[in-house]
């Protein structure tokens, strides 16, 4: 049945990795001017862009919750993000992912801070090779980062599968495609509480275990590029001294 | 779109400043802010661009599929231009299908490229009557500081510029360049209080009465306007934006190469 070998001998995979490596990834803090937080996620192939508006007033106002904010978001593929043109609009598909993403981000924010207000997670992948849901809540927690969101924690998130009967950690498209089974995961790296967990394929018990330790180290060194992405954000030069402060050298005309 | 506000004081500032011929970023009427063109932005799109002007930020990306030509172009490719202002780039950006602001954006995108005939849409038919290269050109707007009208153009004549046609994909034989005839460019100004501005940003596409965007080809011959918003131009503002797009067209042209 399997058609095509994603494992070889040595144990690497189609792009050279080991079953527990992750692809290279990079995130930027503050990309958007206009959003009120932003961040950017490289990720392997993956290109994923999060805006962060609010908390701000609730539209449509019959869904304002007077104890808290709502939290809502867009997660969206943009037409060119995969090979065979997707149509503008959100499917099915998006509609679900949005709604754990949200759920999974509501749970760190807190939300009791600001009553009646909404804060909008906007997720855009602007090119796709799996794992986009992962790569778009870990961008979306920086993102409200950025905005001065008060959270709990920053939410790392990854998938775990299984390819050639192997547990295999961060899977490719391709793997996706001819693997056996995808476990994305997000969890709070704090506590260790899990926030978003899907599967879909075949494992045993004994693979799932496996698979959820794979995804709890990944998570780690995930968090640790978050972190690391706000503290390039919010480094602090040099400190000015007081003769510069005393006369900026950009005034406001008139 | 929802209504943005915009505070007194910085409007009185922008015509205040207009007043003694200045603008609030220091820019002359007829300069652009910097622009950066990233081709190849997305590999999985055949051909795409990132624009920035200035704070405003678009992203175009280019998709050929083969399929059935317009009854009365049957022998000719298809262009479809799509413009998303997605909620990402802005607090006035809402979900949903596209708005007034967004259909105008990708009509007025679409004219430009397809009055200069600047894709060689003859050389997209495959089988006459029956199959032909469709090009969808997708505008995603990623961060809204004014002016999407240019950044867009740009981004699309770019991003076609640099598409590579997959025919090897759908077993039409090798790939090859998507056929370009010419580099139309858009260069769009507002009026406000009787001031021309070349390349707005948000704050002054706010204040204006009046906006025009003039397409030109490489010989200053026009192949597309829009006049939008509800003020109005005289016959001799039309005349000196029209000049000011020539001419700035040659430089914005040098950009793309």
């Amino acid at each position: 049945m399997e058609a095509m070998r994603l494992i070889d001998e040595n144990g690497l995979r189609i792009d050279g990795r080991k079953v527990d490596e992750l692809r290279p990834i990079r995130i930027e803090a503050g990309v958007l001017k206009r959003a009120d937080g932003s961040a950017y996620v490289e990720w392997g192939k993956n290109k994923v862009i999060a805006a962060v508006y609010g908390p701000r007033e609730c539209h449509p106002r019959h869904l304002q919750d007077p104890s808290k904010a709502l939290v809502q978001c867009r997660y969206n593929m943009i037409a060119f993000s995969v090979m065979e043109r997707k149509r503008p609009g959100p499917d099915r598909r998006s509609v679900e992912i949005s709604k754990i993403i949200a759920e999974a981000l509501e749970y760190v924010i807190f939300t009791e801070y600001f009553p009646r207000t909404s804060i909008d997670v906007y997720i855009e992948i602007l090119q796709a090779n799996a794992g986009t849901r992962c790569a778009g809540l870990t961008a979306a927690s920086v993102a409200l980062a950025d905005a001065g969101v008060p959270m709990k924690d920053l939410v790392p998130a990854v998938a775990v599968g299984k390819v050639d009967n192997q547990v295999v950690l961060d899977l490719t498209k391709e793997e996706d495609n001819h693997g056996q089974a995808d476990l994305p995961m997000a969890i709070i790296p704090r506590t260790g509480e899990v926030l978003l967990m899907q599967m879909d394929g075949h494992m045993t018990v004994e693979e799932f275990n496996k698979a959820i330790d794979l995804g709890y180290k990944a998570c780690e060194k995930i968090y640790q590029l978050q972190k690391d992405a706000l503290r390039r954000r919010y480094a602090v030069e040099e400190i000015e001294t007081f003769e510069e402060a005393q006369h900026p050298q950009t005034a406001m005309e008139e | 779109m929802a209504r943005s506000v915009m505070s007194e004081i910085k409007k009185d500032h922008i015509h205040r400043l207009l007043a003694r011929g200045k603008r609030v970023d220091g820019r002359n009427w007829d300069e652009f802010r910097e622009i950066t063109i990233q081709t190849n932005f997305t590999e999985t799109a055949e051909g795409s661009a990132r624009v920035k002007l200035g704070n405003t930020d678009v992203l175009v990306g280019v998709k050929m599929e083969t399929g059935i030509p317009f009854p009365d172009t049957p022998d000719k490719g298809v262009l479809a231009t799509n413009a998303e202002l997605i909620p990402l780039a802005s607090p006035t950006f809402e979900p949903g299908p596209p708005d007034e602001n967004a259909i105008e954006l990708a009509r007025v995108v679409d004219r430009g490229i397809r009055e200069s005939e600047m894709i060689d849409l003859d050389a997209l038919c495959i089988v006459p009557n029956e199959e032909v290269w469709i090009c969808f050109v997708d505008i995603y707007v990623l961060d809204y500081d004014g002016n999407l009208f240019d950044a867009s153009f740009l981004g699309a004549v770019a991003a076609l510029k640099s598409t590579i046609v997959p025919a090897s994909r759908y077993g039409k034989g090798e790939d090859f360049k998507l056929p370009i005839r010419c580099l139309p460019m858009s260069v769009t100004a507002v009026q406000i209080e009787n001031s021309i501005l070349v390349d707005p940003t948000l704050d002054e596409e706010k204040v204006a009465a009046a906006r025009l965007t003039v397409t030109t080809d490489e010989n200053g011959d026009i192949r597309a306007m829009q006049k939008g918003l509800k003020g109005s131009l005289t016959i001799d503002q039309i005349k000196k934006i029209i000049e000011t797009s020539q001419r700035l067209g040659k430089e914005l042209r040098k950009l793309v190469g």
